[in-house]
């Protein structure tokens, strides 16, 4: 089995790669977007039975820094 | 006073911080991020500048899981010396034995450059070598040097006279321009620009020396 963690800048966080991002894309054109957040998404691949919640407590120990970041967790 | 360095894969500054070390008088180990203990008679770490572990993940972040991070915790636990530089303040940062983060640079670009520090506290065995509000120029060099804490965490730093260091003119969008940090026992010092690069003429300043014989001052083994 598998889980995938999604780990974003919390908000309120300056996301300065997230920023270069947006301008990128209204300098070419791309009108409209209002923000750009940049996260990561890490995928795990887990013995049988594992559960959310281990996969939660990677996240606290070592996969997010919760002062900057949130994450969330994903089962699949 | 004896000094043991962390070495990490990918630490670059520890040699640097080792020589600073010897030459205010300390006996340095260095010792490798596999050990799982600190040699004996150690009262001062130093956790060296660099890019341990490739900056995988978050800069500092697996070196703070490492196996002799958590005897270096230890050690803090029990009142001992930890400094900090760069990658090492990164790294306390994600121990927690400091609080806060260290963010990307709000202009997105690696900095290395000498910039102006004010000593924003000489009340500590790192900083008592200076006269508060004094200004030095220290070396910086990292990419991911944005100090970042909640609110909160800001306002009780200043208000427990925790801040060492702040820049004269902040490189790096870091909260309340914020250089460096103590611990609430003042013997964990994390910061972000280099002073063992500050330590020889040969260096082109020596700004920084004051800081290592002050500890080392403090440090005299009995």
């Amino acid at each position: 089995m598998k889980a995938r963690v999604h780990v974003m800048l919390k908000n309120g966080v300056l996301d300065p790669q997230g920023e270069a991002v947006r301008h990128a894309l209204g300098a070419m054109g791309f009108d409209g977007v209002k923000g750009v957040r940049q996260g990561k998404v890490i995928e795990l691949d887990l013995d049988e039975g594992a559960s959310q919640s281990d996969v939660e407590t990677m996240c606290e120990k070592l996969l997010a820094n919760t002062v900057i970041e949130s994450y969330s967790v994903e089962m699949i | 006073m004896h000094a043991a360095v962390i070495v990490f894969p990918g630490s670059n500054c520890d040699r640097d911080l080792a020589v600073a070390f010897e030459a205010a008088g300390a006996r340095v180990s260095m010792v490798w991020h596999k050990d799982t203990t600190l040699p004996e008679g150690v009262d001062m770490v130093g956790v060296p500048g660099g890019f341990s572990y490739g900056d995988y993940l978050r800069c500092g972040a697996i070196a703070a899981n490492s196996p002799i991070c958590r005897e270096v915790a230890a050690h803090a636990e029990r009142g001992g010396y930890v400094m900090g530089v760069c990658n090492g303040f990164q790294v306390l940062t994600e121990t927690g034995l400091l609080p806060g983060a260290l963010l990307r640079n709000a202009g997105l670009k690696y900095i290395c450059k000498t910039v102006g520090l004010k000593v924003a506290t000489a009340d500590s065995d790192y900083t008592s070598g200076y006269e508060a509000g004094s200004v030095i120029d220290i070396p910086i060099a990292h990419h991911d040097g944005n100090y970042f804490a909640d609110s909160e965490t800001i306002a009780r730093l200043h208000a427990e006279d925790r801040v060492a260091f702040k820049y004269t003119e902040n490189p790096n969008g870091a909260q309340a321009d914020i250089a460096g940090i103590l611990s609430e026992n003042r013997r964990v010092l994390g910061m972000m620009p280099h002073p063992e690069r500050a330590a020889d003429a040969g260096h082109g300043g020596t700004d920084g020396t004051a800081l290592f014989r002050a500890l080392a001052g403090a440090l005299v083994t009995a």
